[in-house]
């Protein structure tokens, strides 16, 4: 059986069993107790967990990104919640030095079983530090899993395996996606990471979107169809590990590539997919591949602006159009 | 200054003494093999500061955890690390603590309950409350000790840690090693106001304490230690100690920051090592003659580490990209997809 759910009962649904199954999970943040946090998806943990298991901190996230690490080191598996992605930047002494290198450093003897549930995506009319899209910045770290789902089925699968991997791994939900709703099956669901979802096939062009340009990617596909061009989209879900073969393999089909991210354009995820494409699919290609990412530019709050910074379905669809005609 | 010695503290004094030039000959060897130029990159010296790792670490249990600092040697040989080992990770040997990964400032020995040194000063401040908050979550009684200097007391980290500790009553007791030098600057020129007045100001009990009194440092921590076991922490202890070279190995010609008069003073009048002799053999607990035996033993031991680490061998070129996560083999397929 399945239901139709938000992102957000999935992330409340998973927290529910996960502390269930496993006694050393806790959940540590900013108002994430009482207040279920302002995004609502922690709402009755408390009440089932109590405040040893589900910890209200100070608005301190290196602090309690530290303490999260040394917990994670010696027994317990915390989630901790970054109410948002742009506080990333707090902790990336905590993050990056500390909890990516340990177990490396030590040769294999100290674990770091941590989940940080974060988010991306502009558009929210929240100015460019509430805004930011920086999980290519994370997945550029040795160490650390990067977790793109892209609707409510796989935000429950993949944070369900991510509370069960023994390494650090961030998870970057779309703020703007929190109340869209997917069937999810009732139980459990557990998703491998590294293994991308070919969310529509096609022949002539494939789309590759991550996160929240998923259904960019989508609509953009729907429109291309009424110009009888047939676009396969395909969304990682996972940038670490990255699931190549099954990009390559789609690209070898159709002969031509957009990927899309919403992350800023320059030295990000697009180019990094661009440039794995080009490495293992260069003579199978008709055009360049192209590479649609968020506007090299803080995120503006002013809607007239801020909608100019990511792609949107128009932009892609007439990207592929133009490949298609042999523009590009 | 300190408890009347019966049979059973003789032996925890010996212990302490036989610790102390432990980590005093390990910092000799590793200094020789930097100056030779066998060992990679460059190291830290403890010497000077053995009271203070050993003073707190013989409060300890095997189950209790300490992370420590670039400046990390004492740490790791007081909280139980073993010669071999230790100089086979100085050298990036396969047999190191770390199979070479870590180095000097990465060693880490989770089977005694050292959750590892931590290049980033103050780095580890978060780790340790965390490593606290786990034994209270699971109820262990271990206590954790949080060593870092105090160059970190300038990290808002350890604001935020401690703030969380107090509040939260965390078995962690932070102990700042007060060695008069943050780098290559005066500890005055860094440190505005009083450092355990920092903190008092979260509620949490400080003490100072003279970190070159091997049992002055114990007695302390003895009691700190069990009443962090009552859930009475956290606790802060600043401990004036010294330490005798630079910064690190290659800090030679220091005299723009130390004088060299400075520096004799601390030696001739107030070597942890040589002090608490003196102290054993007017207490007659060990005779000049013992403790030269035993010194003379520790050197030959530390010379046997130094030879078998040079002989040993460098993990293999396969080892690169393991340990980059755990339950993977090796990191570049998984990257790209493998299966793990």
């Amino acid at each position: 059986m399945s239901r139709t759910i938000t992102l957000s009962k999935a992330i409340n649904e998973v927290m529910f069993e996960e502390m269930h199954r496993d006694p050393t999970v806790i959940l540590m943040g900013e108002d994430v107790a009482e207040a279920g946090h302002p995004f609502k998806f922690f709402a009755g943990l408390v009440e089932e967990f109590g405040t040893e298991r589900v910890i209200d901190t100070p608005i301190a996230e290196p602090g309690y990104m530290g303490i999260a690490v040394g917990a994670a080191m010696t027994g317990m598996r915390p989630v901790v919640d970054l109410m948002f992605g742009d506080f990333l930047y707090l902790v990336m002494d905590q993050l990056c030095n500390q909890a990516a290198k340990a177990h490396y450093m030590s040769g294999g003897k100290l674990t770091v079983p941590l989940v940080v549930n974060t988010n991306l995506g502009a558009t929210r009319r929240s100015a460019a530090q509430h805004s930011q899209s920086i999980h290519a910045l994370v997945a550029h770290i040795p160490g650390v899993k990067v977790v793109l789902p892209s609707n409510a089925h796989d935000a429950k699968g993949l944070m369900k395996t991510a509370i069960r991997d023994d390494n650090p791994v961030v998870i970057f939900n779309d703020k703007m996606m929190y109340n869209d709703k997917a069937e999810v099956p009732d139980g459990e669901l557990l998703i491998p990471f590294g293994q991308a979802n070919v969310v529509r096939e096609g022949r002539d062009i494939t789309l590759v979107g991550t996160s929240s340009m998923v259904g960019v990617c989508e609509k953009a596909a729907e429109m291309l169809e009424g110009d009888g061009i047939s676009a396969e989209v395909i969304d990682p879900r996972t940038i670490v590990p990255l699931d190549e073969a099954t990009i390559v393999d789609s690209v070898k089909k159709t002969s031509r590539a957009i990927v899309v991210d919403e992350g800023h354009q320059s030295f990000g995820v697009t180019a990094e997919i661009a440039s794995r494409i080009a490495d293992r699919a260069f003579y199978y290609l008709d055009a360049p591949v192209q590479r649609m990412g968020a506007m090299d530019v803080p995120i503006p709050f002013s809607p007239a602006l801020e909608d100019l910074t990511v792609p949107t379905p128009e932009g892609v669809a007439d990207r592929a159009r133009a490949m298609i005609r042999g523009d590009i | 200054m300190a408890k009347k010695p019966t049979k059973t503290n003789a032996e925890d004094y010996l212990r302490m003494y036989r610790q102390m030039a432990k980590i005093r000959a390990f910092e000799d060897n590793a200094n020789r093999l930097y100056l030779e130029a066998k060992m990679p990159g460059l190291t830290h010296m403890y010497s000077g500061e053995e009271a203070v790792a050993v003073g707190i670490c013989e409060a300890l249990g095997p189950s209790d955890k300490i992370t420590s600092t670039h400046r990390g040697h004492g740490h790791c040989m007081a909280k139980g690390a073993d010669f071999k080992q230790m100089f086979c990770e100085l050298l990036g040997k396969a047999e190191g603590y770390c199979r070479g990964k870590g180095g000097s400032m990465h060693i880490a020995d989770q089977d005694n309950g050292n959750l590892g040194a931590n290049a980033i000063v103050g780095g580890s401040m978060g780790i340790a409350t965390g490593a606290a908050l786990t034994a209270k979550l699971q109820g262990s009684k271990d206590v954790t000790v949080c060593f870092f200097g105090d160059g970190a007391t300038a990290q808002g980290l350890m604001y935020e840690v401690m703030n969380m500790a107090a509040l939260w009553k965390l078995p962690v007791i932070y102990a700042c090693e007060n060695n008069g030098y943050s780098e290559y600057t005066r500890t005055d020129e860094i440190a505005a106001g009083s450092i355990t007045a920092r903190a008092e100001a979260f509620g949490i009990e400080a003490h100072k304490v003279d970190g070159q009194d091997v049992l002055a440092v114990n007695t302390l921590t003895n009691d700190l230690v069990s009443r962090a076991r009552k859930g009475e922490g956290p606790f802060f202890v600043e401990l004036e100690t010294y330490r005798y070279h630079g910064h690190h190995v290659g800090d030679i010609n220091r005299e723009y920051y130390r004088s060299k008069e400075e520096e004799a003073d601390w030696k001739k009048n107030r070597d942890p090592i040589t002090n608490f002799g003196k102290w054993l053999t007017k207490e007659g607990i060990a005779s000049a003659e013992d403790l030269a035996a035993m010194d003379a033993e520790i050197k030959d031991e530390a010379k046997a580490a130094v030879d078998y680490a040079l002989a040993a061998d460098y993990p293999p070129e396969s080892e690169v990209d393991a340990h980059v996560f755990s339950g993977v083999a090796h990191a570049r397929p998984y990257l790209s997809g493998a299966e793990a």
